[in-house]
């Protein structure tokens, strides 16, 4: 066998149609130097004898031999693609959230995350909708966008948004009704600053553009007439 | 009531059917009782059924069949253009195709807008209502 190259060579002749080169045989020859390896080998193509290999281990016969012939599963080698980014959703777009608590809800896209969730905020001040992941496919982008500049989303990934683990509680018989009453799960002050830290910046070029904030702060629904399919958004 | 726009050479037509639609067209031959043949600046000159040509109270001054340039000169000297865009029918098509175009965006600062807008209408309503009542 040949050895591969590591680039496949760019074919030197161009297809008029599928399966009709541009070139002839003769063309073909001439222009990809053949007769030039000819010359170089004294007149005649240069043979490569195929390389001695070495004599393979001889096979032992195995131990064991299954009772039935199982098949073996295909291996699947398959890896999976990050999800594709609409065209439309940039960072500093605002989307409309379709789906779940904050359905309706106009807030700003500010990255996506490797899970392929999109990293979004209310800003939480104006609208309530906190730091939080939402999936791209419950979303319209409107072509209106925000200047994000100013603000830094590095340290956000998918873990920072993981549940608490609880740790399990052995439950005794006596403190059975006294275990259950947990009190209600507080947002850690980590995560409240975090939020501030994000929306400094971003209100501020909100307050810069008129009407918007109060666009942000209003829910989208559908009116009387207003056709979703027809609508630019 | 008789009939006030007529098909003839030089009649401006607006195309409300069809690959072309909501072009202004000038109908520049007349091929049989159903169709004509329609030019426009910036379209290869075709036939057309007259079926899907609504005329205009526009025309202009042409020959049959005139060549492009000559056509194209006809229509800058009879203003089609600032005719039709200053006409209400003109203006009605260019508000509606605004509309359609609104961002989201742009609604929501339509919405606030008209609500201002009612907002002082009625003021002065309730002014004039006093003065009368009063």
């Amino acid at each position: 066998m040949a050895a591969k190259r590591k680039t496949p060579v760019k074919t030197r002749n161009p297809d008029l149609i599928r399966g009709v080169g541009k070139y002839s045989r003769s063309k073909m020859y001439h222009k990809r130097g053949l007769w030039a390896i000819k010359a170089k080998n004294g007149g005649v193509f240069p043979r490569h004898d195929p390389k001695s290999k070495a004599p393979a281990a001889a096979e032992k016969a195995p131990k064991f031999y299954p009772a039935d012939d199982v098949k073996k599963p295909l291996p699947n080698k398959r890896k999976p693609k990050p999800t594709k980014l609409r065209a439309s959703i940039t960072p500093g777009t605002v989307l409309i959230l379709l789906a779940g608590r904050f359905m309706g809800k106009r807030v700003v896209f500010l990255k996506q995350l490797t899970s392929g969730l999109l990293l979004v905020t209310g800003p939480f001040k104006i609208n309530g909708v906190p730091l939080r992941r939402v999936n791209q496919s419950y979303v319209i982008a409107t072509s209106t966008k925000v200047d994000i500049s100013g603000v830094n989303v590095e340290k956000f990934v998918d873990k920072y948004f993981a549940k608490e683990v609880q740790k399990k509680k052995k439950k005794g018989e006596g403190e059975f009704f006294e275990a259950e009453k947990e009190d209600k799960k507080k947002l850690p002050e980590d995560k409240k600053e975090d939020q501030k830290a994000v929306d400094g910046s971003l209100i501020k070029s909100i307050e810069g553009v008129p009407d918007l904030k109060a666009y942000l702060a209003a829910r989208f629904s559908l009116k009387s007439g207003m056709k979703p399919h027809e609508l630019v958004f | 009531m008789p009939f006030k726009r007529y098909v003839e050479i030089g009649r401006v037509a607006l195309v409300n059917y069809g690959k072309d639609y909501g072009k202004l067209v000038v109908i520049v031959d007349v091929v049989d009782q159903n169709r004509a043949l329609v030019d426009a600046p910036d379209m290869v000159r075709s036939q057309m059924n007259f079926k899907r040509l609504t005329l205009t109270d526009i025309k202009i001054d042409i020959n049959r069949v005139p060549k492009k340039k000559t056509l194209i000169d006809a229509m800058e000297k009879a203003d089609v253009k600032n005719k039709w865009e200053s006409s209400s029918w003109g203006r009605k098509l260019i508000v509606q195709k605004r509309r359609a175009s609104l961002n989201d965006f742009d609604r929501f600062k339509l919405m606030l807008a008209k609500i201002k807008r009612a907002g002082i209408v009625r003021q002065e309503l309730a002014k004039l209502k006093k003065e009368t009542a009063a």
